[in-house]
């Protein structure tokens, strides 16, 4: 009957309690994760609530004609990775720099204010941004058009003009992500070896030197690791960020549409669903490519950088 | 001769290395102390705006310092809190059973991940780490949620999608990896099940990493307003953030909520002061738990960056 001793179902008896701890984490992926991703097939099909995903008539590529043809798909592809290069770049830069500062800076009680005040930001919904945004940027009663009337100055009309938006979303992701980075940072450069940093005392290396020599290399892994989980997801936009930000505003939807917030409101508010489910695995598409092309390109440089 | 110009030397490359530092020190200490106002002044702002009287507001905008000081805000909202209260009741719910199961279900994985005799468990970190680089997107996610699992307008929605996180199960798993195996070893030889140790061992020298990990689901839970805007349509189930979301967007709405709490609300309700104090209102525990659990994500913050 048992004729190999260490076949599957072997295995599976000597795992028994190993494979039931994982059961409920392998159901919660298969369903919450897996289970969607054959849910694509929606993006071929002409969806109609009669027929639900099994039964409604398959359309082709009509939907992706649909998406493209539409203008939409440009505008948004390009706003969604246009923010993000910006975020990555001007994140990680303040990040680093506030990151060195904070580990020289000798004042101890300083450097722990400093740090619990930068994180702050972190801790707060993107519905408290909103409201902060709603705060400072309101045209009647915004802080920023009252320090403006204050100069003698215009007020401005920052909610119904689109090309201050850029701006301000780049401002407010810097804000939201600078403390989380600043702290990442921190506890890289902490870890460095101090007796490079004697050594290039004794050498007679200035501590500017020192940074820009010792530091800053040193900080490259985790420049790697984070710019390359990043990349990542520069085709995906923080739905949080640009919807509690912008909102249905459509007045400002030409310099703050992103794929995300375009799916949500096909979805939401047109239901168009084969349209925006179309719309998603493009964006899935993009995603998965640009990972493996980031991985593959530091895999080539260095392999043990890489994360696959 | 010689030796005293080498003394000179020295003293003179002693003294820029001073003049270095000092130039760094004031560097650091005006860059932090800029960036530290711009990361806490937006919260100053609406604390200031909720303490303002409302027809200051009206005339002259939001101010940094109210230039009428009134609780009038704070105390409709603590005299009627009706639906605020109640979305705080959805909120500790959901954040407190999320967060146990969410916790145990993410510890449980990343132990047996974490066994380095457990013959599949690259194949299941695979299975796991899939997940986070291709998805099916919102719509095959929305439509399951709501026809299938028939989820919607209910507590389970607010928790079953956010319950684990792959990144999670990777840093716990990190953190169990540096667990000797001695320790379970004895225990095995004891004859003690893969779940005793897991329960009894695993779970007591895991508890910087469960502290850090917790905090972190709690946070989100408690910043959720995503799901919340999705799937719950029935005011008695909205969570906190969610609600402010609503508030802040609808005056109108604002003013029905308070009267359906029996305030008599007449046109002139202080929306703008009442806006900002809901803002601080359901930020506040946060706020006020921040200093304390601070240090657990700086913990957290670089278990991730040691392990990537």
């Amino acid at each position: 009957m048992k004729q190999n001793k260490y076949g599957f179902w072997h295995k599976v008896r000597k795992n028994r309690a190993l494979l039931l701890m994982l059961t409920p984490a392998v159901l919660f992926f298969l369903v919450f994760a897996y289970v969607p991703m054959a849910g694509i097939v929606l993006a071929f099909k002409q969806y109609n609530y009669s027929g639900g995903i099994f039964h409604s008539p398959w359309n082709g590529l009509d939907n992706f004609r649909f998406f493209f043809g539409s203008g939409d798909a440009w505008r948004v592809t390009r706003n969604t990775a246009l923010y993000n290069i910006a975020f990555i770049i001007i994140n990680n830069v303040l990040q680093i720099f506030a990151g060195i500062l904070l580990f020289e800076v000798a004042g101890k009680w300083f450097r722990k204010i400093t740090q619990t005040i930068l994180f702050l930001p972190y801790f707060i919904s993107w519905v408290v941004v909103g409201a902060i945004a709603y705060n400072l940027f309101n045209f009647d009663v915004g802080t920023l058009n009252v320090l403006l009337k204050g100069l003698g100055m215009q007020p401005i009309d920052i909610y119904n003009t689109a090309s201050y938006w850029p701006f301000i979303l780049i401002v407010v992701s810097a804000w939201k992500a600078l403390g989380y980075g600043t702290i990442m940072y921190l506890a890289a450069i902490t870890s460095i070896d101090t007796e490079m940093y004697e050594a290039a005392q004794i050498d007679g290396a200035n501590i500017f030197q020192r940074i820009m020599k010792i530091t800053v290399p040193n900080l490259i892994p985790t420049v790697i690791i984070l710019v390359l989980l990043a990349i990542g997801n520069i085709f995906r936009g923080d739905f949080g960020m640009f919807y509690n930000m912008v909102g249905n505003n459509g007045l400002l939807f030409s310099n703050t549409d992103v794929i995300d917030t375009f799916v949500f409101r096909s979805l939401t508010t047109s239901n168009e669903i084969g349209m925006s489910a179309a719309a998603g695995f493009y964006q899935s598409l993009l995603g998965f490519a640009t990972i493996m092309f980031a991985n593959y390109a530091v895999r080539k440089y260095d392999k043990d950088r890489a994360l696959f | 001769m010689s030796s005293t110009t080498v003394n000179g030397d020295m003293k003179k490359v002693r003294k820029h290395a001073d003049i270095d530092k000092i130039t760094l020190s004031i560097i650091g200490y005006v860059t932090l102390t800029i960036l530290a106002i711009f990361c806490i002044v937006p919260f100053l702002l609406v604390i200031s705006a909720s303490l303002s009287d409302e027809s200051s507001i009206i005339e002259k905008g939001f101010q940094i310092i109210p230039s009428t000081f009134s609780t009038e805000a704070y105390r409709l909202l603590f005299e009627f809190p009706g639906e605020m209260l109640r979305a705080y009741g959805v909120t500790i719910s959901v954040t407190l059973i999320g967060t146990i199961i969410g916790l145990f279900l993410t510890a449980m994985t990343a132990y047996v991940l974490s066994r380095r005799d457990f013959e599949w468990r690259n194949r299941f970190s695979f299975y796991f780490f899939f997940t986070t680089l291709f998805s099916g997107g919102l719509v095959p996610s929305y439509l399951l949620i709501i026809n299938f699992l028939q989820l919607k307008d209910t507590l389970l929605v607010l928790i079953l999608p956010m319950l684990m996180n792959v990144f999670y199960i990777i840093v716990m798993k990190s953190f169990m990896s540096s667990i000797p195996d001695a320790i379970t070893e004895s225990a095995k030889i004891d004859g003690a099940g893969d779940f005793r140790i897991f329960m009894q061992l695993i779970i007591p020298l895991s508890k910087p990493a469960l502290a850090t990990i917790g905090l972190f689901i709690a946070l989100a839970y408690w910043n959720d307003w995503y799901n919340a805007l999705l799937y719950i349509s029935k005011s008695e189930l909205m969570p906190l953030q969610y609600y402010l979301y609503k508030m802040l967007g609808n005056m109108d709405g604002m003013r029905k909520a308070m009267m359906s709490s029996g305030a008599v609300v007449n046109s002139d309700l202080p929306t703008e002061s009442l806006k900002m104090a809901m803002t601080i209102v359901a930020t506040g525990p946060i706020l006020l738990a921040y200093p304390f659990i601070q240090k657990y994500f700086v913990q957290g913050l670089t278990i991730g960056a040691v392990k990537g």
